[in-house]
């Protein structure tokens, strides 16, 4: 029964986002208020169905319900509760119904926040939304319906892919589609802009926080998958440029170039016709992405299903919303007006450069990931497009993103002063070059260039905090006052000062991660070491242990520094009964920011052992890295200038705060 | 930037016309200097970087040189698996031609006889292959598609279609 109410459900929230598509556009066009008004009623309603519908499949799955097709390939009994719930959404069906959950809340937390948006900007917005909904909601109806029944029901499930059985995917995959489905607001926005034929800095100051928080929130949904692959997949690599990779990697590259681009629109009305473009890019490539994790195309752990007629029906919303959405551009950008000019030296110059170049690197990325595809389907040659390609291209493209990145903010508006932020970027430039010395003169092996990425890395760090250390007149003024100063720096300055030393992190971390790294493959018998890195790791045998759903296999290792035992390791391999598939249990030591990371092979008949140890140093940094990027999104978004729905403050300074209203 | 900066950020409303002009067509030259810039890498980095596609018998056929670097997929031939300490040796068989192959690393976790497999490494002048990644796909209907579609093209294919479509 409860299967059948989720169902039902869907279908009437199919029908809500049909009104909602249709009737409040209509309102915007005929002026009818009431019309209008019911945009926000219907996303409301929209949300609840579509809530319902997803508590109800989160039931079958709680209680295993085997008579619904979805649970009984996804779960098992005697899975533990948490990959009950996780199990939802680990697969095709119930992920692409999270999609829409989604999708739908962000429908509704604009029905709620933006009371105070022009009424037909509103409607606009709101109809747009539904027209995803609908497309999605369609999707999920004709194609891959959760709540199928199968009769008779068996009495076990298949279970869970075990890949999946870890609280990696509790959390990475809402974390990614928020910040997919986060990028359709930007998208609604500027088409409901389009249709307007009125884009200004207002509806730049309402897309921003979206963007920023769909843009936190897909960083964060990143580096999770990052980790988890890296400790899941028993490797140790953190990052694969994998076509699902990707494909997330590609709208987190044109969103963050939109987040820059939408601060010039909104405090100097220029690059419009761009925003607005590249708001339409960046969901069009985060409908990309979903096309190519759920259609099947790539061979990937991500593929749960290969089903043709998914991948078309995926195909069609793609060229719909990105083929209608570009001709209404090609129609209406030319009459959007031209805003304020800017002098090459400029924040805004600085902006353009980063967008150039972040389009760049995503278009390149783009290429490296379709390429394969596009040559198989025309000429059936295969071939892999791998890391070396990424590294030749993305890499270069990112370096002038990383260099100008700490230079832009000490640039005024219109007319920047190069040589005031080049003084104040000297301190920054002397700790990358000492670092660069230090590193070349210290360290063994690696590449060559890698010093150098250490002190790029440094650079963006230290140089992220230039304009507060301008602003704070540190080591100028008495240190109180400097201190007084810093916390009077608007929760923004902070912000982008964080994000950007985010992404120095993560960088450190990978140059240090990728270039000296050491790693061991061995078979030892029980009693035996190695030693790696300054650690001497004893095998000290094998031995089974049950778990919930699987029984484990484990190795053990005691991992000793100078003759004393620090730490010990416990790499192992789970047979899951279910599925009787295999997998590697990597066992992670952290010391400090380096991390010591051990994998276990397949037993081979002899009392040897095959084990795989790694030592990556800063390793962790690169997932900090963009835990900090987060932190100082979030910081941005909670500046009260960037509020949704708050009075915009006076111009002039307001009297009590000493310092003169900042410019960004 | 090579672009001259103007000598005022606010210019005269007679000169702000072709200032705006001349500022628009920089920026226009900046963007195709850096597509084409981006157009060389991608093109350079596509002819070097990558990695064709190959059965053991394609291998034979195409006469593909030694040091080549390449991704061998086929079926892991029963009985063809030793363990030396951490180097394992197997051959890939396409049912047609074998290619022994030597690696040096633990093997994924669904590496079995009898079941496809990709490695990508470098083909050794004695005609083996050396591969430094061994790839499969954690499922136990695993078949690369790859493998799949090339020994289907071949004749070759004996499982059903269901595997691939789960």
């Amino acid at each position: 029964m409860i299967a059948e109410t989720g169902h039902y459900a869907l279908v009437l929230a199919l029908a809500l986002a049909l009104l909602q598509s249709v009737l409040p556009i209509w309102g915007a066009r005929t002026r009818d208020a009431a019309l209008m008004g019911l945009a926000g009623p219907l996303a409301y309603g929209q949300l609840a169905f579509v809530a319902l519908s997803f508590a109800a499949l989160t039931h079958a799955y709680v209680t295993s319900d085997f008579s619904v097709v979805n649970v009984v390939e996804n779960s098992h009994s005697a899975k533990p509760l948490i990959y009950k719930i996780s199990g939802v959404w680990g697969n095709h069906e119930g992920s692409l119904l999270l999609w829409v959950l989604i999708l739908t809340l962000f429908s509704a937390l604009v029905a709620f926040f933006g009371k105070n948006l022009p009424d037909r900007l509103r409607a606009d917005v709101l109809g747009v939304q539904a027209m995803i909904s609908v497309a999605f909601l369609l999707f999920v109806l004709l194609t891959s319906n959760p709540f199928a029944r199968l009769d008779p029901a068996p009495m076990e499930g298949q279970d869970l892919n075990p890949l999946l059985q870890d609280p990696g995917l509790a959390i990475h995959p809402p974390l990614l589609y928020v910040g997919y489905v986060g990028f359709s607001m930007a998208f609604s926005f500027a088409v409901a802009a389009l249709i307007e034929g009125k884009v200004d800095a207002a509806w730049a100051r309402w897309v921003r926080p979206w963007t920023l928080g769909a843009w936190l929130f897909l960083t964060l949904g990143i580096a999770m998958g990052s980790y988890w692959a890296y400790y899941e997949l028993g490797w140790g690599g953190f990052w694969f440029w994998d076509p699902v990779e990707n494909a997330s990697l590609m709208p987190w590259l044109s969103g963050t170039a939109l987040l820059h681009s939408a601060v010039v629109m909104e405090k100097r009305e220029a690059l419009k016709v761009w925003t607005v473009l590249l708001a339409l890019l960046t969901f069009a490539l985060s409908l990309l992405g979903t096309f190519l994790v759920r259609s099947g195309v790539l061979t990937s752990v991500h593929a749960f299903a290969v089903d043709p007629a998914r991948g078309v029906a995926i195909l069609i919303i793609l060229i719909v919303f990105v083929g209608g959405s570009l001709a209404l551009y090609a129609l209406r950008a030319p009459t959007l007006k031209q805003g304020g000019m800017f002098a090459p030296v400029s924040r805004e110059g600085a902006l353009v450069l980063n967008n150039l170049f972040l389009t760049a690197a995503t278009a390149a990325v783009f290429v490296g990931t379709l390429y394969p595809l596009a040559l198989e389907a025309m000429t059936g040659e295969k071939i892999s497009v791998g890391p070396p390609f990424f590294n030749n291209t993305f890499g270069p493209l990112m370096l002038p993103v990383m260099l100008v990145m700490p230079f832009a903010p000490l640039l005024a508006w219109k007319r920047g002063d190069a040589a005031r932020a080049a003084r104040a970027m000297v301190y920054a430039v002397g700790v990358a070059v000492v670092a660069t010395a230090l590193v070349a003169g210290f360290a063994r092996g690696g590449p060559t260039l890698a010093p150098l990425g250490v002190g790029l890395a440094l650079f963006a760090i230290t140089g992220a905090f230039a304009e507060l250390v301008e602003r704070s007149k540190l080591f100028r003024a008495p240190f109180a006052e400097s201190v007084r100063r810093l916390r009077g720096a608007p929760s923004s300055t902070w912000g982008s000062a964080l994000a950007h030393a985010g992404m120095g992190v993560t960088l450190l971390g990978v140059v240090a991660a990728t270039a000296w790294p050491s790693e061991a493959v061995v078979a030892l018998k029980p009693g035996q070491s190695v030693s790696i890195s300054g650690y001497d790791l004893t095998f000290e045998g094998v031995s089974q242990r049950p778990g919930p759903n699987y029984a484990s296999t484990i190795a053990a290792l005691t991992v000793r520094k100078d003759g004393a035992v620090v730490r010990r390791l416990e790499p192992s391999r789970r047979l899951y009964a279910a599925r009787q598939m295999d997998l590697t249990e990597a066992s992670i030591a952290t010391f400090g920011l380096s991390q010591l990371y051990a994998s276990m092979g397949e037993a081979r008949g002899d009392d040897a052992t095959a084990l795989r140890v790694t030592y990556k140093p800063l390793v962790t940094l690169i997932w900090f890295g963009a835990v900090i990027m987060a932190l100082g999104g979030g910081l941005s978004l909670a500046d009260r200038r960037l509020r949704v729905g708050a009075p915009r403050r006076a111009a002039k300074p307001v009297p009590v705060s000493a310092h003169p209203a900042p410019a960004e | 930037m090579t672009i001259e900066a103007s000598p005022s950020a606010f210019p005269s409303p007679r000169r702000r016309g072709s200032t705006r002009k001349r500022r628009r067509l920089a920026l226009f030259a900046l963007v195709g200097l850096v597509l084409a810039a981006a157009t060389a890498l991608v093109l350079t980095a596509l002819d070097d970087t990558i990695v064709f596609f190959r059965t053991p018998s394609e291998i034979a056929q195409r006469g593909e040189v030694p040091g080549t670097r390449l991704r061998l997929g086929g079926l892991v031939k029963a009985g063809s698996i030793v363990q030396d300490g951490a180097t394992v040796r197997f051959a890939v068989t396409d049912n047609a031609r074998d290619m022994p192959v030597t690696y040096k690393g633990l093997l994924p976790d669904l590496f079995r006889e009898g079941q496809g497999v990709v490695s990508e490494g470098v083909l050794q002048a004695d005609g083996s292959f050396l591969a430094d990644t061994v790839l499969a796909k954690h499922d136990e209907n695993y078949m690369p598609k790859d493998v799949a579609d090339r020994m289907k093209a071949q004749g070759l294919w004996k499982g059903d279609d269901a595997g691939a479509a789960k």
